[in-house]
């Protein structure tokens, strides 16, 4: 495949995080500017040097203009495209373009939201329903997200023999990967039968296969990877990313057992220049417990239908040969709604070496993917260390 | 033809509403299941638009469906208050996807790859495209 973005032209300097878990009667917009000013100055860099901005909410259609105005910000350059949960990957892609263009040098990437401490009402709920209507499949009254989403594991199961077990290791492995983080939300100890017997929401997903509901904001300032040595001992660069979308509902994905992560992750490994082997450590949107299995296939860490065989034994926890969702995920360490941002701030943090207990050693190349919508948009990154 | 409330059609609660959504409901609560077929390509497709999505023509025409269908996947939402009931995705012998529900049979009886037959329902002032197991039906 053809790939216009050059491999590795930006890297990520800081990043922040603020208001993870509970964030403690702070709005989303002051936990994200908290994160924002913990990223610029990581960054070595002051708020006047950024001159991007990337940020999406789910639900003001004016907030990057707001976090621009909070923030103090006057971009040269910005961006709020909305693709769900994928969006703070997919960004790295919109950042590198604007970057190589000469549109602007320094672009930060944030988002947060606070649906533990404030959620939302049902008048804003009927809102977002209304401003997004599905009029063929809101009148079944499907439990969106999760719906949709035991939907595509149904359908998986009765394809490829994958098992109950098997989901419900993936939420263990995320869990025993949360209580070496002190920044994950749930830690305590849970086990397979825990999973498998906790309440149905919508088979055959129960409440512990679906990610958490928390507060939290993340930040990231990227720049070119000629600027970012100048400015920080240790950039992360970007080798390589992609984004797709296929569908926005679920009734119109036309393979469940297949994601646009298929196109996304081919993309990437492209511009990177990289294959699935290379890969030290990876991160993956596990908003339920079918989406890691889904992702690694598509992503071709294993073959279509082999993903639930491939997570078991203990291969994804600590200590297992393949290191995933090292900070916990969206099922143990952190969800406010739309994940990906602590995606790449994880594996930044472990190609920094700098994740401690959890730390996956010699880690030099990280992918990250995230998910958005019902399996609507994927976007990939892969990230290293070195160039 | 019956005029739907288009205030609560498809259980959406808008003042503006979509020519197409208008005249598939319209149709529904007439009793006929209608889905849009493209003149150009010769290619249905589901939720009806203005424009095929296959080949991007504007000529499309709505063809009564023949209500035969296989269950493509099953959920069984687990309601907090109330019956449990099935969410489905079923694929019709046209060819397109939808979702829907398949009703008068206990909910763990519905099985992927079950076929199915179309039938519509009256729920909540509206018509509702349901399906029920269709014993012997091609599979």
């Amino acid at each position: 495949m053809n790939t216009a973005s050059p491999r590795g032209s930006i890297a990520i300097l800081g990043t922040g995080l603020a208001g993870m878990g509970h964030a403690g009667g702070a709005t989303e917009q002051e936990i994200i500017a908290q994160a924002s000013c913990m990223a610029i100055e990581r960054s070595g860099l002051r708020k006047s040097d950024i001159d991007g901005i990337i940020t999406s909410s789910l639900t003001s259609p004016w907030w990057v203009m707001r976090m621009a105005e909070y923030m103090g910000i006057r971009p040269r350059f910005s961006d709020s495209t909305m693709f769900g949960g994928s969006a703070f990957i997919a960004d790295l892609k919109i950042a590198q373009m604007a970057i190589d263009a000469g549109e602007c040098e320094n672009v930060l990437i944030c988002y947060g939201s606070t649906p533990r401490s404030a959620p939302s009402s049902s008048r804003v709920n009927q809102m977002r329903a209304e401003l997004d209507p599905q009029p063929y499949e809101h009148p079944y009254k499907a439990f969106n997200p999760v719906s949709s989403y035991s939907l595509a594991a149904a359908r998986h199961m009765y394809e490829y023999g994958t098992t109950r077990k098997q989901l419900a290791e993936v939420a263990v492995a995320a869990r025993k990967w949360a209580q070496l983080n002190p920044d994950a939300f749930s830690r305590k100890t849970l086990t397979v039968d825990e999973v498998i017997n906790s309440r149905m929401i919508s088979d055959p997903l129960t409440v512990l296969d679906c990610c958490l509901v928390t507060d939290g904001a993340g930040a990231i300032v990227v720049s070119s990877s000629q600027r970012a040595r100048s400015l920080h001992d240790k950039p992360i660069y970007v080798l390589g990313s992609g984004y797709a979308h296929w569908h926005r509902q679920i009734s119109c994905m036309e393979d469940l057992t297949a994601t646009p992560a298929v196109e996304s992750g081919r993309k990437a490994f492209a511009q990177a220049g990289l294959a699935p082997a290379d890969v030290d450590v990876v991160q993956l949107y596990d908003a339920f417990t079918i989406n890691p299995i889904l992702f690694l296939e598509d992503l071709g860490f294993c073959s279509k239908g082999e993903g639930g065989a491939f997570i078991e034994g203990g291969r994804i926890e600590p200590g297992g040969a393949f290191p995933m969702n090292t900070n916990g995920g969206g099922l143990s360490c952190v969800h406010p709604g739309m994940y990906s941002i602590f995606l790449v701030i994880e594996a930044v943090t472990q190609l920094r070496a700098e994740a401690d207990l959890r730390q996956v050693q010699g880690a030099e190349i990280a992918l990250v993917h995230g998910n958005g919508g019902v399996l609507s948009s994927q976007a990939t990154a892969i990230l290293s260390s070195v160039l | 033809m019956t005029e739907v409330d288009a205030s609560k059609m498809g259980g959406r609660q808008s003042a503006s509403v979509a020519a197409c959504d208008k005249r598939y409901f319209d149709a529904l609560a007439d009793g006929r299941f209608e889905v849009p077929q493209c003149r150009e390509c010769g290619r249905f497709h589901f939720f009806p638009r203005v424009c095929c999505p296959h080949c991007g023509s504007q000529a499309i025409d709505w063809v009564r469906a023949s209500g035969r269908a296989v269950v493509y996947s099953v959920t069984i939402v687990r309601a907090r208050e109330g019956a449990d009931y099935t969410v489905v995705l079923v694929t019709l012998e046209e060819g397109p996807r939808l979702m829907s529900r398949v009703v008068d049979i206990p909910v763990d009886e519905v099985r992927i790859g079950m076929p199915v037959r179309a039938r519509i329902d009256m729920v909540e002032e509206s018509p509702l495209l349901v399906f029920v197991a269709a014993p012997g039906g091609q599979e």
